[in-house]
Order: C-alpha cells, then structure tokens, then sequence
C-alpha cells in the first residue's frame, strides 16, 4: 500500500480490494504514521478501489477516532458509486467528509 | 431439474482466502449472467459471512470452512458454515454496530451488509457446534430500492 505524508496531512492510497485480509496492516502503518508526523487530516484515496466490506469501515472508524481527539478530519476521495454505497449504507458518511469532484 | 447447478468449496480459514472465497462465489455466478452491481452485491456478503467465520468463529483458528452454492432458475443460494465456537445469540449479533470484538475494530456492521445486498439471510447456530449462514439472491430482476442506515 501506499502513503504520501505532506505537512499534517495523510494521504492513503487504497488498494483494489480493501478487506478483512489487508484492513490490520493497514491500520499499524497508517496508526505509526499519524504517531510520527503529527497527522491532523487523514485522506482515504478510493481512485483504485473497486471492493470494500465492512472490514475497510471498521477502519474508517477507528482512524477517526483517533483523528478526532486530535482536532482533525478524515476525507475520502475519487470515490465511485460502489464506494458510495457501501459508505453511505454503513452510515460512516456521518463521520466522514467525502470530496465531490467537479464535473469537468 | 434442470436447471440447477450446485457447487462446494473447502479452505483453509486464512484471512489470504477471503479473497478467494469472493472470487470463487462470483465465478460460480457468472453462469447467470448477473450485472457488475449484483457481482459486486454477492462478493460483499460472501467476504462478510467468511471473514466472520475467521474472526469470531474460529477466532483466528486454522481450521476449514466450508461454501456450498447451488443455482435454481434464477437465484443463487450460498451457505457458509463453519465448526466454530458458535453464536450464543443470534439476533444481538445480527443488529446494526453490534460487535463482539470492538478491540479489532470491528464495525458490526458485517450482517447488515449481507442483508442489504443479499435478498434473504439466516443463521443456523449452536454454541460450541459452529454457525451456517444461509443467503439467497435472485439475479436479474432489475435496481431494487434501499435505503440507508442511520448509525
């Protein structure tokens, strides 16, 4: 998986399929990352992502959690109409700031 | 009948075959020519009902599960069992955000999405004896409505 760091803000690049599998590494990289360089906005980057279950939500909201005690945000974005749906359906949009692209 | 297909499927219950597992059951599907939507329905109940045979049934165990598929006409018809630990209740588990293993951050949310993409779900379970989740999905019959849960 990939990660981008600039200033405070955490960019992490999704894979193509975000499950149960893949969600614990996930969450040490991105938890000592957040811990190092004082992350105060977390970007979940859906470009690539084309599965995700509930596993990749529980994720979701857990980094907010943490992100939340220390005043900052979490956003996703290049989010498609699956993405959209299992964001929405799981309720985790209540929490989570999604980036409307604007139509070209 | 003839119209009828049935296959079954043993592994190993690694979080590595969560993916296989998906991807078998939507192989299996593709004889009934189901839209992209309806592939991606099934392989988001089938991760949801395998993960939690790894997690909360075996608790990380290494021991088998098994799917059994069967197509009749239209439907699809998927089991998923496990010989785990068993759930002591069935409709607590089953409830939005309810998890027993908040620790692992789970979102509890793993049956409300095999409900909503699935047409009929139900859990066979015995404490000690393991647990069967039992789903069907009706292929082709076009954008059903739904709605979205409210935390």
């Amino acid at each position: 998986m990939k990660y981008q760091v600039q200033e405070n803000c955490l960019t992490i690049f999704l894979p193509r399929e975000v499950d149960h599998h893949i969600a614990e590494e996930m969450r040490k990289n991105v938890d000592e990352l957040i811990d190092q360089n004082h992350i105060k906005i977390v970007i979940f980057d859906f470009q690539d992502t084309e599965f995700m279950d509930s596993s990749g939500i529980g994720v979701i909201m857990g980094r907010y959690r943490t992100i939340y005690l220390l005043g900052g945000e979490v956003w996703a974005i290049h989010v498609n109409e699956r993405m959209r749906k299992i964001l929405s359906l799981s309720g985790v949009t209540k929490i989570l700031h999604i980036y409307e692209e604007e139509m070209a | 009948m003839n119209n009828t297909n049935e296959m079954e499927l043993t592994f190993d219950s690694r979080s590595a075959n969560e993916g296989f597992a998906r991807v078998a059951v939507s192989a299996f599907l593709t004889q009934l020519n189901p839209t992209v939507e309806e592939v991606s329905d099934v392989k988001t109940a089938v991760s949801e009902a395998v993960t939690n045979a790894i997690i909360h049934g075996y608790e990380s165990e290494l021991k088998k599960i098994v799917i059994r598929c069967r197509i009749e006409e239209r439907t699809i018809y998927i089991e998923v069992r496990d010989h785990g630990k068993g759930i002591e209740d069935v409709k607590k588990a089953m409830e939005p955000m309810y998890t027993t293993k908040p620790e692992l951050e789970r979102s509890g949310m793993g049956f409300s999405f095999m409900e909503a993409f699935m047409d009929k779900v139900s859990v066979e379970s015995a404490v000690g004896e393991g647990t069967t989740v039992k789903m069907e999905k009706t292929i082709g019959k076009g954008n059903q409505l739904w709605t979205t849960q409210s935390i």
